[in-house]
């Protein structure tokens, strides 16, 4: 069954509406390269060659990319740990996030730090994080420094329909709005906090960002399949934290097709029924709405879609092969990346003892 | 030199870093307009505005982890914990980002944050607000911590912290901030990681940190006077990293030791020492290494019960009594 293009077409937002063919590439480009990473971790993972957790992001590409594809270069991103997809998409390259995952030397972290702790600061990118909601008050401060030094910028933070559930987050909101910060908290709405369903864990089921209500920060709902949608939404919250250095709540609807993690065998016909994942499937899949909008609008046929598709499956084997083939970390390198003195081997770093083993 | 009380200390390394450093925010609750809930910052608001000092609400998770954030981006936040015992509101942000986020990124993130603020018992506050997290701090590879005893400890220490690219957790006490003591007109830095001999002595080492530095002194002082006893004070400072070399040394020459810590007995600071000379000096050794430490209940209220709760003179003497 084809789905209709919404009645609300977002494609004329002044925002989507300037997009090159190739930018608008560019957007489909990235969605696929985080599926078919994804993808091909999985498979790895099944295969024993990863420890560990592994969150993943397949189904909501559209929010990370589309967010991401708004960012300036005073702008910065810090997310959760359902992370592969935000890392990619502010240019992070398959090799160093595979390897991260294997637990390579050449992984973004030297292997320090897993699927859940990706980071880029070079790219804006400030992780990353494992403990629900605790990346809330870095992304507070994350714009507190943007605002201390006179930038002109946003801080996007990430986080989950469990997250909001976490008390830092709303301490966060009332000293974002107190301080007139400009970071933009964007919930990504995917229906359930690891197998507790949105309706079992918040009193109000419809709508999460009205939280923002009870601190007078600016909120908005939006739908998270429609990478235009995504882009339109965003483009208002960075606006707002630009010109205004003001906070935003936004929420975003969106859907994963895994379990929280992969560990997590309840998530079909346990939690969630198959019918509800196979519809969302079919019906909401944002590469494929977007692959039907973009033929519809006559500059991507089914090949060329399915020659982007190849390219990045050949880039997410070829990520599995650098990290299979990258050393592991030293035993050595357990004690490095602890204390900045003591890697620089400054006079403070070489002072006193720093570590306490034998 | 100045004699100046310890808060006066602390105020004039802030105002001074300020100064020195564009980077350097203090953050917390009534740090500014109030003048600081025990005056450590008094006056910095008004010299220097609200930019460098920053009054926020009492929502301890967020603004630490906020210091944590700006910290990554480059600023130098030096965060007022009114309480050392309101970390706990405050934990993960401590353990989880501010020690983590170095490591867990490879070494591509820094968090040159200062934490501070009194970690202290024996003000009849209840066990809520008794709490020394030294020890629970010191447990965390990626933070350091320190504890200062003297006005001029607590300046340079303080001055050095705020320099430091690492996550440094300042334990202070809100009974030493009226206590006054000697400080140079002219700059010093203290280095993290040195222990300081407050008194010389042959017979027994007393290794102690904040507070308790003072009561081994007191302590010492009576053992020469009254039992004559040559006892050493050694006020290690700086917790992690630890001065180990000015530890071992010590105790080579006394052969002996009594640790006094205000820390709690189970895995307290303490503890730690006693497994380093056990291991590294045992055939220096010429009796078992003692320990007076905070009795070991959540502090007690009544005022006229809770100063037996820490260690005094007296409990210092009579343990180093039993092995000399």
């Amino acid at each position: 069954m084809e789905t209709a293009i919404k009645v609300t077409d977002f494609a004329s937002a002044p925002i989507n509406s300037k997009l090159s063919k190739e930018e608008k590439l560019d957007l489909l480009r990235g969605m696929l390269r985080i599926r078919r990473f994804e993808r091909e971790a999985l498979q790895q993972y099944n295969g024993g060659k990863m420890g560990g957790f592994l969150h993943l992001y397949i189904g909501q590409e559209s929010v990370a990319v589309g967010a991401c594809s708004l960012m300036g270069d005073n702008d910065h991103l810090i997310t959760a740990y359902r992370c592969h997809g935000h890392a990619l998409a502010v240019g992070m390259t398959m090799n160093e996030c595979m390897a991260e995952l294997y637990g390579k030397a050449t992984g973004c972290s030297k292997g320090k730090g897993g699927s859940m702790h990706l980071f880029a600061p070079d790219k804006n990118f400030w992780g990353g994080h494992g403990i629900v909601g605790g990346q809330t008050p870095l992304g507070l401060g994350l714009a507190y420094g943007l605002k201390y030094k006179g930038l002109k910028g946003a801080a996007l933070c990430f986080l989950g329909d469990g997250a909001v559930n976490q008390g830092c987050f709303y301490e966060s909101l009332n000293m974002a709005a107190l301080f007139e910060l400009p970071v933009i908290y964007v919930i990504e709405n995917n229906k359930y906090s690891m197998g507790t369903s949105l309706e079992r864990s918040s009193v109000v089921k419809d709508c999460l960002a009205q939280r923002g209500e009870a601190f007078l920060v600016d909120w908005a709902q939006a739908g998270g399949e429609d990478i235009y949608e995504v882009r339109a939404a965003v483009q208002t919250a960075i606006e707002r934290a630009h010109n205004k250095s003001k906070p935003t709540v936004l929420e975003l609807d969106t859907y994963r097709y895994y379990g929280h993690s992969v560990s997590d065998a309840k998530h079909k016909g346990g939690y969630r029924s198959n019918d509800e994942i196979e519809a969302y499937k079919r019906d909401h899949d944002p590469i494929q709405l977007y692959k039907r909008r973009l033929i519809a609008e006559g500059i991507l046929t089914e090949e060329e879609f399915e020659k982007l598709n190849e390219e990045a499956k050949q880039e997410a084997k070829a990520s599995v092969q650098f990290a299979e083939d990258s050393p592991l970390p030293e035993d050595a390198s357990i004690f490095e990346d602890v204390y900045f003195e003591v890697d620089r081997q400054t006079e403070a770093g070489r002072t006193g003892k720093h570590f306490f083993h034998d | 030199m100045a004699l100046i009380e310890y808060r006066d200390a602390l105020n004039q390394a802030f105002a001074e870093e300020i100064e020195r450093d564009p980077n350097v925010v203090l953050i917390g609750e009534e740090v500014a307009q109030y003048d600081g809930a025990y005056k450590v910052t008094r006056g910095l608001w008004k010299k220097f505005g609200d930019k460098r000092v920053v009054d926020t609400p009492i929502s301890e998770a967020a603004f630490i982890g906020m210091g944590v954030g700006a910290s990554m981006l480059g600023l130098r936040p030096v965060m007022e914990l009114m309480f050392w015992s309101f970390c706990t509101v405050a934990y993960d942000q401590i353990v989880n980002n501010a020690a983590q986020i170095r490591y867990m990124s490879g070494g591509l993130i820094n968090c040159p944050i200062v934490i501070r603020g009194p970690a202290n018992g024996g003000t009849n506050v209840g066990a809520t607000h008794s709490h020394t997290p030294e020890n629970w701090l010191a447990n965390v590879p990626g933070l350091k911590v320190v504890s200062a005893a003297t006005a001029y400890d607590a300046k340079g220490l303080m001055k050095t912290a705020i320099r430091d690219n690492d996550p440094v957790m300042f334990m202070e006490n809100t009974l030493l901030y009226g206590e006054k003591g000697e400080v140079p007109e002219e700059e010093y830095l203290i280095p993290l990681g040195k222990a300081d001999i407050k008194k010389e002595g042959k017979d027994i080492s007393l290794i102690a940190h904040g507070r308790a530095a003072l009561t081994a002194l007191k302590a010492a002082e009576l053992l020469a006077a009254e039992h004559d006893i040559d006892a050493e004070v050694i006020d290690l400072r700086s917790i992690r990293p630890l001065d180990e070399e000015a530890i071992l040394a010590s105790v080579r020459k006394t052969h002996r030791a009594v640790l006094v810590d205000e820390n709690k007995p189970f895995c307290g600071v303490s503890a730690q020492i006693a497994a380093m000379l056990q291991e590294k000096c045992f055939d220096d050794l010429d009796a078992p290494v003692l320990r007076v430490t905070a009795l070991d209940a959540p502090a007690i209220y009544a005022p006229k019960v809770e100063p037996k709760q820490l260690p005094r003179p007296q409990d210092v003497i009579a343990k180093v009594l039993s092995i000399c």
